[in-house]
């Protein structure tokens, strides 16, 4: 066994790759949850993205391509999610179930013949001299694009919803749909506009699996990253900040249980590969544990059905 | 004079009712104008179409001599119509000033509305801190967040939709004084109220609505409230007759109850004492929001307390769960008919099953017996009048007065010893508000306890023995209910005793 | 244009009707995605739902159909207790893959010693590894308020290493040349689960599944506890007002959809599987989440809606195989029957009226 082999700063460098997609994730979904929606569908929006995200790149030969194509697939498959639960009334939960499965589905129906294919690799910033500086150079200055774009979206979202008014209005939809209704405010429009941009987030985190980080196609290869992608959001208390630094946390636990496996570690490796669910587990248990603050934190509505009746 | 708005033939049907029938009146400029009737009788519908929430099947508006066709709010916002809603449209876990933003076409940005939130709210004297979470203040405040929010807009028409109904009587005179200091200033105020006194005090005119229609005008400073409800009302009511009190002996003592509210804009209860005797009815009044939800959870048994804070009849059972008090003949109904004392979607037979199935033995071995619960749930339905086409309807197909009816009518069926009911009128048309009271006034006749919790001060004094106000989770001395006067309960309610209060 | 408005009593008629219409329209739909992959869809259509029980070899399929319907009915009528109080387990593949470990690590012990009392012991302890499985979302959702879909959830997972972990460790076969698989249920009598009639696919595992049809139906209807159990999903508040504790709802939701799922698992390594592999866990606690609503989270209703998914698992390996189309087609198939139930479950609760517009 050899430590040494586990080099920090390289450490550091993959971890981010790792967090990237479920970050791109749980942002997403953190919208679509402060508008008052559950969507439980990451996993089958981000496996969507994923598969139509390949296919765009290696059609295309452009990576920019590939991710806007997997932004588009997972908005795409969300509207399924729109129709049942915005405008046929469906339970969310069960939706949300069903959308997985569907996308799990469907990604492996497109993706039968793509098995096995290189998608054209991702520019990397290189900025002469900064890119080239020991330590502080791999870490900040030379990732893929998408990295930038991701830490870019968080302070995006912060800033749409705690600075302006059109975040002010999604975030009274989650509070009180019938208040927000009451004033006159458009609270199908504004979730139909909140799920659709968790689609295309997850979209994209899955395109960055499939594009970047893994980087080829692999049937189910999300493996839980979306579902661990909600789990970020409550870790986070529904604050952007909090969910960019539980998804690195979460990058951090996946790299190093798969650096001991690489230098074996005398731990079986199907034991380690337990460890990022476990982790999880345990952060959602220390999360939740302060009922009062939970429920302060979670949208109001989450998850209730709005019907403007009367 | 051009009325400020016009209402000409205004009519709006939903399946099965008739909201508004042909409705016609004007409200002129610079008046309060009343729109009094009954729960039911269309004032609701009607508001909601003058804010543009519901759209009228035919008939016109005419705002300042010029068409007026609200398709939504915004549009009534800004032709200067603005909406005080009666179950506020606030979010609690937002800020006052983030509140008012939201109601506004063009909010000003954070800084700058702040600063007019405190002008416009010390002007006309409601005080109000604009980064407080609306989820802590209390109703009154609340209120004033909702008020606020429309004067920013500098309104034309003011439309208050029961707005006294969460107020203590002092803070409805500092009401009164904004909204006359309104008037004065040129403003319109559309105020709807079944309250006869309030609509003697501040309206200059009032239209009167029964089931949809228009049934008459008047000028509320020369009428008396009893000409005014018979107009409203249409039949004269029989009060519930009020037997002599003879207290027996004590059936259920709440000792140094504390609990700890789960809501997180709950209120908690501090150190309640009080006792109930056999025969009494015992009124608690209070603002809403002030422990009345917390007290009926903790006495139901959803809410568990210390083991020696609740005695029933010599036992102590804080900490037994609803169906332990049940069997023993401790009955409760909550505020929340639908929801809480009634499962919406289920019929009323397995509703009767909900919470009887234990004293009234309608299982055996754990194995429901359907016939025997039909035949309790259609003796609730008979004894109560409630109107239902079958005991298999859903509770939620009921009418609100119709479905209160046997959700009280479920428990005093099973012969409680003991009653707690919470809001037993709220949105019940009159006459079933009637036959309501009269039935727990027989059930204390018959030698059991009531306690009822109310924010109707008229209900309570109508029906109360004794009496004892809720303020901030903590319960005033129970007193007699003769001879109190609404300004010493008024003065409870803002959470003093009478006897430290300045004369 | 179309409106829709609230029934004032849910629809009888219609809560029986919308799983039939959400299979005819999935017919329609799954067609067109044949069509799409080049596919005759009547051709296709015909081998999902005729073949395997009415076709030239159906005599082979029927017994098929019933092998995978009984872990389906199984795991799914413990989910729909669940479902219907809102306690949302969602981990019952989990919850299946340890009761085989745990159900197939009490028989591996014993070899090859025969009695009786074997299989009948692997059968409790398979479900009791289920049920415990279950039970830490409850116990964490219970003290912790722990979101018991995502707790549940992550416990697939952590289930599947573990059960590549036993397969690769104490539980791997001597015999079987350093594969990862245990030995084989099949050639240890004791603590097999036969097929009882040779050819009809019954075995232990089938009969359980109906009898517990049975059970669950009076439970639900008649029993105080199935009672208790649909008020909960009605309404928290009135729940907690009938005196229901939530926390032990909970409890005796997940347990119980556990040591169903666990049960499934146990039949299923020592029948139809045979051993311990990686290959164990074939979907059917993901599968019997759509059963479960297919069903519309009736016991009489899962039964069939057990059958019909087991169906189009033989149809779709058949279709597969003839018509040369991918495994995920089927999958794709399923999903939109979920699909297609929850939107048409709107007709038992709404009306849709057609109205002219303009008329206000």
């Amino acid at each position: 066994m050899d430590f040494s082999a586990i080099s920090p700063v390289s450490l550091i460098v993959s971890l981010m790759i790792a967090s990237t997609p479920i970050l791109l994730a749980a942002i997403g979904e953190l919208v679509v949850e402060k508008s008052g929606v559950l969507n439980l569908g990451v996993e089958g929006m981000m496996i969507f993205g994923a598969i139509s995200g390949f296919i765009a790149a290696v059609t295309s030969g452009s990576p920019l391509i590939g991710f806007i194509g997997g932004a588009a697939g997972g908005a795409l498959l969300s509207v399924l999610f729109i129709i049942l639960t915005q405008y046929l009334m469906a339970n969310q939960v069960a939706s949300g179930l069903g959308l997985t499965m569907m996308g799990l589905g469907l990604s492996a129906l497109l993706g039968y013949s793509y098995a096995g294919i290189k998608p054209p690799a991702s520019a990397h910033l290189d900025i002469a001299g900064l890119s080239d500086l020991p330590v502080v150079g791999p870490i900040l200055f030379s990732h893929d694009i998408m990295i930038y774009f991701s830490i870019a979206l968080v302070a995006g979202v912060w800033y749409f919803l705690n600075r302006t008014k059109a975040g002010l209005i999604l975030r009274a939809v989650g509070e009180n749909h019938d208040a927000a209704h009451a004033l006159g405010y458009k609270v199908i429009r504004v979730r139909l506009l909140a799920i659709l941009f968790g689609g295309a987030c997850a979209g994209l985190g899955g395109a960055y699996l499939s594009l970047i980080r893994v980087p080829q196609w692999t049937e189910g290869m999300t493996t839980g990253a979306g579902w661990i992608a909600l789990a970020i959001v409550v870790f986070g208390s529904w604050k952007p900040w909090r969910v960019l630094i539980g998804a690195y946390l979460f990058g951090g636990v996946t790299i190093l249980q798969l650096n001991l496996q690489a230098v074996g570690v005398n731990i079986g490796a199907a034991y380690l590969s337990m460890t990022p669910y476990i982790i999880t587990i345990i952060v959602l248990v220390v999360m939740s544990a302060d009922k009062k603050r939970a429920s302060i934190n979670a949208p109001a509505m989450l998850g209730r059905l709005f019907h403007a009746s009367k | 004079m051009t009325p400020l708005l016009r209402i000409s033939g205004l009519t709006k049907a939903y399946p099965g009712v008739v909201a508004n029938d042909n409705v016609s009146f004007d409200i002129q400029p610079g008046e309060v104008h009343a729109l009094l009737g009954e729960n039911g009788a269309g004032k609701s519908t009607l508001v909601k179409a003058i804010y543009g929430l519901v759209h009228p099947d035919s008939g016109s508006m005419e705002l300042n001599g010029s068409d007026y066709t609200p398709k939504e709010p915004r549009q009534a916002r800004a032709a200067g119509v603005a909406m005080v809603f009666q179950h506020f449209s606030l979010f609690e876990a937002l800020t006052v000033g983030e509140n008012i933003a939201l109601g506004m076409e063009n909010a000003p940005e954070t800084k700058a509305l702040s600063a007019r939130i405190r002008t416009v709210s010390e002007n006309y004297g409601l005080p109000l801190d604009p980064d407080r979470l609306v989820g802590d203040l209390s109703a009154g405040e609340r209120q004033r967040v909702e008020i606020v929010r429309c004067l920013l807009q500098d309104p034309k028409l003011l439309v208050m939709d029961e707005p006294t109904s969460v107020l203590t009587p002092q803070e409805v005179e500092t009401l009164f004084h904004t909204l006359r200091k309104l008037r004065d200033e040129g403003t319109s105020i559309l105020y709807i109220s079944h309250k006869l006194d309030e609509i003697r005090q501040i309206c200059d005119h009032a239209t009167i609505l029964r089931l949809g229609k228009v049934v008459g005008t008047c000028t509320p400073s020369e009428e008396t409230p009893k000409s005014m409800a018979e107009m409203m009302v249409g039949t004269t009511l029989t009060a519930p007759k009020k037997t002599a009190f003879n207290p027996g002996p004590v059936l259920l003592e709440v000792h140094n109850l504390w609990l700890e509210s789960s809501d997180p804009f709950g209120t908690s209860l501090k150190d309640v004492n009080f006792s109930l005797h056999a025969g009494e009815v015992l009124g608690i009044g209070g603002v809403a929001g002030n422990g009345q939800d917390e007290l009926l959870l903790a006495l139901s048994g959803e809410e568990l307390v210390e083991h020696d804070a609740v005695h029933f009849k010599g036992e102590a059972m804080g900490d037994k769960g609803p169906n332990h008090r049940r069997v023993r003949g401790l009955q409760t109904a909550p505020e929340e008919r639908l929801g809480h004392a009634a499962a919406p979607d289920m019929s009323l037979t397995e509703n009767a099953l909900l919470t009887a199935f234990e004293r009234e033995k309608l299982t055996s071995n754990g194995f429901i017996q359907w016939d025997a619960t039909r035949n309790f749930a259609r003796a609730i339905v008979e004894k109560f009048d409630v109107r239902t086409p079958s005991v298999n309807n859903a509770a939620k197909s009921l009418s609100g007065g119709n479905l209160q009816k046997f959700v009280i009518g479920r428990e005093i069926m099973q012969n409680p010893d003991v009653l707690v009911v919470n809001q037993p009128t709220w949105g019940v048309d009159a006459s079933a508000a009637a036959d309501i009271r009269q039935a727990l006034l027989e059930l204390a006749a018959k030698g059991a306890a009531v306690l009822v919790i109310s924010q109707d001060l008229d209900e309570l004094m109508e029906i109360s023995d004794t009496f004892a106000v809720l303020s901030e989770g903590t319960l005033s001395k129970v007193r007699s209910a003769q001879g109190v006067t609404i300004e010493e309960i008024g003065l409870l309610m803002g959470g003093t005793e009478v006897s430290h209060a300045p004369a | 244009m179309l409106r829709l408005e609230a029934r004032p009593n849910p629809s009888k008629p219609m809560q029986a009707l919308t799983p039939i219409l959400a299979v005819l329209a999935t017919m329609v739909a799954g067609g067109i995605l044949f069509l799409l992959l080049g596919k005759n869809p009547f051709e296709a259509i015909r081998m999902l739902f005729w073949d395997p029980v009415l076709g030239e070899y159906a005599f082979y399929y029927r017994g098929q159909i019933l092998i995978k319907a009984a872990p389906l009915i199984m795991i799914a009528l413990g989910l729909s207790f669940g479902f219907r109080a809102n306690i949302w387990n969602i981990g019952a593949e989990g919850q299946f893959i340890m009761g085989a470990i745990c159900g197939g690590a009490v028989g591996l012990a014993f070899y090859p010693m025969e009695a009786f009392w074997i299989f009948p012991l692997m059968i409790i302890v398979g479900t009791l590894g289920g049920m415990l499985w279950a039970l830490i979302p409850a116990f964490l959702k219970n003290r912790f308020n722990a979101n018991e879909i995502l707790v549940s959830l992550m416990l697939v997972y952590v289930a599947e290493n573990f059960l590549a972990a036993m397969v690769t460790g104490p539980l791997r076969s001597p015999v079987g040349m350093n594969f990862p698989v245990s030995r084989s249920f099949n050639d240890y009598p004791a603590a097999n689960n036969p097929e009882l009639i040779t050819g009809s696919g019954l075995h232990w595992g089938v009969v359980t599944a109906l009898f517990l049809v049975i059970v669950a139906y009076v439970a639900l209807t008649r029993h105080i506890g199935g009672f208790q159990v649909r008020v909960a999903g009605q309404s928290s508040r009135a729940a907690k007002f009938a005196g229901i504790n939530p926390k032990l709802m909970v409890a005796i939701c997940l347990g119980l959809s556990g040591a169903l799922a666990g049960m499934a698992g146990i039949f299923e390594v020592t029948g139809p599987a045979g051993n311990l592999s990686t290959h164990l866990p074939l979907g059917y606690g993901f599968t019997a989440i759509i059963v479960a609503f297919l069903g519309r989270l009736h016991p009489v209703g899962v039964l069939m809606a057990g059958l019909l998914l087991a169906i189009t698992i033989v149809g779709g390996d058949i279709v597969q195989t003839s018509l040369q189309v991918p495994k995920a087609s089927i999958q794709v198939f399923q999903g939109m029957l979920l699909f297609f139930l929850l939107g048409f479950e709107i007709l038992i609760n709404f009306r849709v009226r057609l109205t002219i517009k303009g008329a206000a």
